[in-house]
């Protein structure tokens, strides 16, 4: 029963799921890009960028550039460590099938 | 959640880490295109030098100025070339062409780029002239495999046989221009065949 407890209830959503498959293999990303890249509403994003905050998974950082705010986000260190534990878990779960 | 379900998931993790972190493949013609307009380069060069009663080069010669426009306009149109096609090639699969993986993969492979060429540059002007082909290879070597990192396809392949090739060219100066054609020609006509291919099978 092992396995079914590494598996993150937090990623249990295709979203946020992908917010961190794509802030795993870039160094940080911005709210625009995020959004292109998942195909979400900005509303919807935002609600599962927040989730993934609370948890201390990811880091935001607000700043300018120029006169535009610009959101940008990145991965922390206990989100890869949970994001490569959950997927382990998936792998393992398939293999064992 | 069901098997199905996960597999789903993983599948969707994988394309979402491609596609987030890498500049989609360069069209596999491009590289052809690129192999051919180095040879008709060659070419040229080698009729010019042949016609100009000397056996080498020198600098400041009409003939030197014309090798190198003819280098110019050689990276011009396979740059060109490889840019429409590649910008074709990303319609059709309904991807967007400029984005930050895109700008970091010309930015990566840019630097040895540049880099390589202003060094040429410099010691083209100190009146060293054997090493030239020799450094063009190695620098464009290093340059496909830093952008390597950033792209699907295998130009990290291209660009090691680019580096040997170049260090070749080092020990026998003399066949410079033969081993010139073979890295930029033929390599490239190879390397763009391979792909096209691989594109082709899809």
């Amino acid at each position: 029963m092992g396995i079914i407890d590494n598996i993150n209830k937090l990623f249990d959503h295709r979203i946020r799921l992908g917010i961190m498959s794509i802030l795993v293999v870039n160094d940080n990303a911005d709210f625009n890009r995020l959004k292109e890249l998942l195909n979400v509403t900005d509303g919807n994003l935002a609600s599962h960028l927040k989730a993934l905050e609370k948890e201390a998974y990811i880091l935001v950082e607000k700043q300018f550039i120029g006169r535009k705010p610009n959101t940008s986000y990145s991965a922390t260190k206990l989100g890869k460590a949970e994001f490569k534990k959950h997927i382990n878990a998936l792998e393992k779960l398939i293999r064992k099938k | 959640m069901s098997e199905q379900d996960y597999l789903k998931d993983i599948s969707e993790i994988k394309n979402l880490m491609n596609r987030s972190s890498r500049f989609i493949s360069l069209s596999g013609l491009s590289g052809i295109f690129a192999g051919l307009y180095a040879l008709a380069g060659a070419a040229f060069a080698y009729w010019l030098v042949d016609n100009s009663g000397r056996e080498y080069l020198i600098l400041d010669g009409k003939v030197f100025r014309l090798v190198m426009l003819d280098l110019f306009l050689i990276a011009v149109f396979s740059i060109g070339t490889a840019i429409y096609l590649t910008t074709k090639k990303a319609r059709k699969e309904g991807v967007k062409m400029w984005d930050s993986s895109t700008r970091r993969l010309l930015i990566n492979f840019l630097i040895p780029l540049v880099a390589g060429g202003i060094y040429i540059l410099i010691i083209l002007n100190q009146s060293k002239y054997g090493q030239t082909g020799a450094l063009m290879l190695i620098f464009y070597g290093l340059a496909l495999i830093n952008a390597s990192k950033y792209t699907v396809g295998n130009i990290r392949y291209l660009g090691l046989v680019q580096i040997i090739l170049g260090l070749i060219c080092a020990i026998y100066p003399g066949y410079g221009f033969w081993l010139w054609v073979l890295g930029f020609g033929v390599m490239h006509i190879v390397y763009g065949t391979m792909m096209y291919i691989k594109e082709r099978k899809k």
